[in-house]
């Protein structure tokens, strides 16, 4: 269960305190220039953060889904394309522990994430699927102890940064497109072939450009679990809370901003409740419903993780799509609410209480995975599904 | 009919599989051969209409639809009238 109160939990957020301290101040830089937030990366890895994920017996702190969580909502405080970074890589570490930690070659491998701090990139998207990962067109040709793929991965986020990047593909040449397996392949065992370029109206640090991607390793590299099941009982979870977390801390920041702009105006006259205080008190009510979401996916999450028939029931996937949708939802809101009370020098850049980059951030988060996409799919779900209407259900 | 005989024919029409049902075993992984989430979906609502049953939310997941075997036992659990086999 969670114990974020733990000695444990708290070293872990100092630590990411110290890295959001630093992200904050390029994270304009960042922005503009659409580049990897290498200070905050730089920093994660100074404070050993990327592997905080691997379990203690391989190196790394065995840090829960809520501590993770945590770290994401500190960081997207200050840097959400840095936080973005680090909710991906941890999503990647989640495959490898959930669903390799009994094959020696992936349990090495974590050994060496935790070790040399490497940062792992995700390429499940690819050119053709129509933007459903539970799809792949190209299939990895497994050719005595040696495996190959060649894949049009139309987003590898922070591709060129990665120190190894996690891969899904057809499990053979003749699979259909939805038997899928992940591969884990080392920098120095793929290249990398620009073809499209990240200039975005948010998220700009993510650098998620396309690339042909051509790859060769060893087949024990390949993980041993299918990879529907690794998408339904781990990525799937912590997909939507990381994210979520992410979003949060965007929402949390500008929320700050917010009450901050009121709170000075009503020092300024406190005889006079300032013009924007109804609306900070509304923004306060959104966010403690999206922070109310995640904690209770969480929990969710910890309960199901027990029992495979849990993780892998109707209710529970119908669960984690709500909090997306809701989440990546209610964070415009907020954010909209807070450029409303700030007003002009939230619009404009530059000033204690912008939000642009707050706002064209938070844009992403309908998308990365359509929330119409995902409703799709719930929506599928919910002719079979009944959902529970009890309260604590 | 027998359950199982109806369920490879509901496949066969709702399971929108690449490859052609006869030539699955009972115990066939269903997912391996291409049925998606969508069509399982579909798949279980046939069945409902078909055996007028409704599918528990406990059996709502991979495993009961993972082989033409897993489902027909499913189906069996539920509609204890109808022949097995």
């Amino acid at each position: 269960m969670t114990v974020l109160g733990s000695a444990k939990a708290m070293t872990l957020c100092e630590r990411m305190r110290r890295v959001a301290a630093i992200a904050a101040t390029h994270a304009d830089a960042v922005d503009t220039a659409a580049r990897f937030p290498r200070e905050a990366v730089d920093a994660m890895r100074h404070e050993r953060l990327l592997g905080c994920q691997i379990p203690v017996e391989l190196g790394g702190d065995g840090a829960s889904v809520a501590e993770i969580s945590e770290l994401c909502a500190i960081l997207g405080q200050a840097c959400a394309a840095a936080a973005m970074v680090f909710a991906m890589h941890q999503i990647k570490v989640s495959s490898l522990v959930s669903h390799g930690e009994e094959d020696d070659w992936h349990r090495g491998f974590m050994v060496r994430v935790a070790a040399e701090q490497l940062l792992l990139a995700s390429a499940t998207t690819e050119g053709g699927i129509g933007g459903n990962l539970r799809n792949s067109i190209c299939a990895i040709e497994v050719d005595g102890d040696t495996c190959r793929l060649q894949k049009d991965a139309t987003v590898i986020s922070y591709g060129t940064e990665a120190d190894a990047i996690l891969i899904t593909s057809r499990a053979h040449p003749q699979a259909a497109s939805s038997d899928q397996v992940m591969t884990v392949f080392l920098k120095d065992q793929y290249t990398l072939e620009r073809t499209h370029v990240w200039d975005t109206l948010g998220m700009r640090g993510t650098c998620s450009d396309g690339f042909l991607f051509k790859g060769e390793a060893p087949a024990k590299q390949i993980l041993p679990r299918p990879f529907a099941e690794i998408a339904a009982q781990s990525m799937l979870a912590h997909s939507h809370i990381l994210w979520s977390a992410v979003w949060y801390g965007i929402a949390a920041d500008a929320f700050a901003k917010a009450q901050a702009f009121v709170r000075a105006a009503a020092r300024r006259s406190p005889d006079q409740a300032p013009p924007g205080a109804l609306r900070v008190a509304e923004a306060s009510a959104l966010l403690q419903g999206v922070k109310a979401s995640i904690v209770a996916a969480i929990e969710k999450y910890d309960a199901a993780r027990l029992d495979e028939d849990k993780l892998s029931a109707m209710s529970f996937a119908v669960a984690m799509n709500n909090l997306k949708i809701a989440s990546s939802q209610t964070i415009l809101s907020i954010i909209n609410h807070c450029m409303l009370i700030c007003g002009i020098l939230a619009y404009k850049n530059g000033t204690p209480y912008s939000l642009g980059r707050h706002l064209r951030d938070a844009h992403s988060a309908q998308l990365m995975i359509s929330n119409d996409r995902i409703l799709g799919n719930t929506s599928t779900m919910l002719l079979v599904h009944k959902q529970d209407t009890s309260l604590y259900g | 009919m027998p359950i199982i005989e109806d369920v490879r024919q509901i496949i066969a029409s709702h399971g929108k599989l690449p490859v052609d049902v006869a030539t699955l075993a009972d115990d066939a992984d269903l997912y391996a051969a291409g049925l998606s989430s969508f069509a399982s979906v579909q798949l279980m609502l046939a069945l409902e209409e078909r055996f007028d049953i409704e599918f528990p939310e406990t059996m709502l997941n991979r495993k009961t639809f993972s082989s033409i075997g897993a489902i027909s036992s499913a189906v069996a659990e539920l509609a204890p009238d109808e022949q097995v086999a």
